[in-house]
């Protein structure tokens, strides 16, 4: 078992950490104490975007920066909360003229635009649902998630408008209003110029009355087995947010925070828009993608003081010969976290030795809305470890009985589930039309993760792998399903098996093993063909970046791709029980 | 090698790693990853294969410099000489 340890010296923070002694929160926190520290609507319920976006606007932070963004060319934005809640009122408003109605499904498919953010705060005024989808994605992930998750609107740009929406109209009937970011015209009578409809818009706007238990957003995520599953969060679950932002992000007033995550993805809405806005701190929203040198310079030249990025950044920064802070000037920056994937050890000790502090990493889920486990600014880091359970948090290694019983592992070092007691506020509420699927995650008192780990003696928590298939690729979650359903679409293709192959820099990538049809033979032209049909239909975030023809794969005797087996196998790892294996 | 060279270097590359794209049309001055939708592992995969085929070795730190399809050819074209 890992051993090291980064000790942590109160003399170094240049702030008190929110989280003096994590024994003395963990053990005194209760989350009903997290109501005080919102004010709730006038009429009495509960909505994210009042309590990111209008309480700040009507009081002292009024004329603070609540969003600086930067744009891809260099163009630089800034909205106060203030502004922020002008703008947001005026799409809700947008909305709200259209006929959208509370509980409605509104869909965002776009880059890191301001619009995204102000449209994610107007879609929740006007009591709707949003309904994130990544910009990378293809045509048939899109498809999917909309149909699944009866999608009414749908913000977006033209042209990814006109790739990815356009061409399958049809096959969405029940999409009512396309909003485009960046047309100075309606297209047509569903498809809407939104400046011009913000532009006749009120900036002044009554929040939908919503409680705290209306569904706020819905994120899809990926299914070994089937499509991808809508994940229901609700207007409550803004307690764990604001709990992980004091405790985990540790943030204060006069913090800039940058989290680097797309809103496609849960981190990308929790802790890219919602977390920081709670606690009144300027966020900054980065269009570009990954760069070295742009991101130290965001870094240095907005003195970001708390940084949320992914593993996969980090192992790219640790590419870059240069030694940080004599090339640039880091001294704002006070804390970094990570999450996506467990980051390797070799990561958290980089940061020490270049950044002069630990990058911190931590764990949640979609399904958890929040982080769950995490490292701490005032706490020990094992490089490694994923940490400890946020306060409000019961988490344990369990074994799953047989008898449907479950038992929790309280010897150190021994593997099992990683499960979390049910009830937090930020837990999922539902997979959106399949009850069925959601019960059988909580299993005898215990949600169970589809995560493996082990706890050690201190009570930290480490990762072990996945109890299923499911990919982790750059920090995104990628069903094998989805990817051998769009694969077997092709004409040569007869059966396929999707596995997560390892990758130093980004987890895994996606590897698919194809057996042909009789009459197609094996060639890089032909692998050339399933690559580019994979990327059509899926988008490079999902699609297969590795192919490899087998004649036959192994399967159970029921029919079904042993996934398992075909992983063992291009790892060279024992191939384990194949008692089910068709000989 | 010529400047046309290099990029029909590049272009053959971008086939392969992105065949979707097959025949057509490069833009020359868009962002390669945005306009083509290729992720940073392609772009990757991509200079590694430039790096294999023209013998130049892009360091994360230039990653800037070859954004675009002319700034790549314009980058291999000077590293090259």
């Amino acid at each position: 078992m890992e051993e090291t340890r980064i000790k942590k010296n109160p003399a170094d923070f240049s702030l008190e950490p929110n989280m003096a002694s994590y024994e003395t929160t963990y053990n005194s926190f209760l989350w009903e104490s997290v109501a005080k520290e919102f004010e709730g609507l006038p009429s009495g319920g509960l909505n994210i975007a009042h309590e990111a976006i209008d309480r700040h606007a009507n009081g002292p932070l009024a004329d603070k920066t609540a969003l600086v963004w930067l744009g891809e060319k260099g163009e630089k934005r800034t909205f106060t909360f203030a502004e922020m809640k002008k703008e947001s009122a005026r799409f809700a408003n947008v909305l709200k003229t259209l006929g959208f109605e509370k509980g409605e499904r509104v869909y965002t498919l776009s880059g890191r635009l301001p619009e995204l953010y102000i449209g994610a705060m107007g879609i929740l005024k006007n009591g709707s649902v949003m309904c994130p989808l990544f910009s990378q994605f293809g045509p048939e992930p899109i498809l999917q998630r909309m149909q699944r998750g009866d999608a009414r609107g749908l913000l977006t740009t033209q042209r990814l408008y006109e790739k990815k929406i356009a061409p399958q109209m049809d096959k969405l009937p029940e999409l009512r209003t396309v909003l485009l970011i960046d047309a100075e015209e309606d297209l047509n009578e569903n498809v809407l110029s939104l400046p011009r409809l913000m532009e006749k818009a009120s900036d002044s706007f009554e929040i939908v009355p919503t409680e705290a238990e209306d569904m706020s957003l819905l994120h899809f995520t990926s299914g070994t087995t089937g499509m991808p599953k809508g994940v229901i969060h609700v207007h409550k679950a803004m307690y764990t947010h604001w709990a992980t932002g004091k405790y985990v992000l540790d943030l204060h007033p006069d913090d800039v925070y940058w989290c680097t995550a797309d809103p496609g993805w849960v981190t990308g809405t929790s802790y890219g828009i919602i977390a920081p806005w709670l606690h009144g701190v300027t966020n900054i929203v980065n269009e570009a993608e990954f760069d070295a040198e742009r991101w130290y310079a965001v870094l240095q030249d907005y003195r970001v003081s708390v940084w949320y990025t992914a593993p996969t950044a980090i192992r790219r920064l640790m590419r870059l010969d240069i030694d940080p802070l004599e090339s640039y000037d880091l001294s704002a920056l006070r804390l970094v976290q990570s999450v996506g994937e467990p980051l390797n050890p070799e990561a958290v000790v980089w940061g020490v030795e270049k950044l002069k502090m630990p990058i911190h990493d931590n764990w949640w889920q979609t399904e958890t809305g929040g982080i769950m486990i995490a490292n701490y600014l005032s706490e020990d880091v094992k490089p490694g470890s994923m940490g400890r359970p946020l306060p409000g948090i019961v988490a344990a290694v369990v074994r799953q009985n047989e008898d449907g019983t479950v038992t929790e592992i309280t010897e150190a070092g021994k593997d099992g589930d990683l499960a979390l007691r049910p009830g937090w506020p930020s837990m999922f509420r539902g997979y959106l039309h399949n009850d069925e699927k959601y019960k059988k995650s909580f299993v005898d008192g215990w949600y169970i993760s589809g995560d493996l780990a082990y706890k050690d003696t201190d009570g930290y928590f480490w990762f072990v792998g996945r109890a299923d298939d499911i990919i982790k690729t750059s920090g995104h979650m990628v069903g094998p399903f989805e990817v051998e359903s769009a694969l077997m679409e092709h004409p040569a293709v007869a059966e396929v098996g999707v596995i997560g192959k390892p990758d130093p820099l980004i987890g895994q990538i996606v590897k698919a093993f194809v057996s042909l049809k009789s009459g197609y033979e094996a060639s890089e032209k032909l692998k050339r063909e399933l690559i580019g049909f994979g990327r059509k239909k899926l988008g490079a975030a999902v699609a297969p970046k590795e192919i490899e023809f087998q004649e036959d794969l192994p399967k159970t005797r029921s029919g079904k791709i042993m996934r398992r087996l075909l992983k063992a196998r291009e790892l060279g790892l024992p191939e384990g029980d194949t008692s089910t294996l068709e000989k | 090698m010529t400047n046309e060279e290099i990029k029909a270097k590049i272009i053959g590359q971008i086939y392969e790693i992105a065949p979707e794209h097959e025949g057509e049309k490069i833009p020359e001055d868009e962002n390669i990853q945005r306009s083509l939708e290729i992720d940073s592992f392609d772009f990757l995969n991509l200079l590694t294969a430039l790096n294999d085929e023209l013998g130049v070795e892009v360091p994360e730190a230039d990653y800037s410099e070859v954004d675009t399809l002319e700034h790549m050819t314009d980058y291999f074209a000077k590293h090259m000489s």
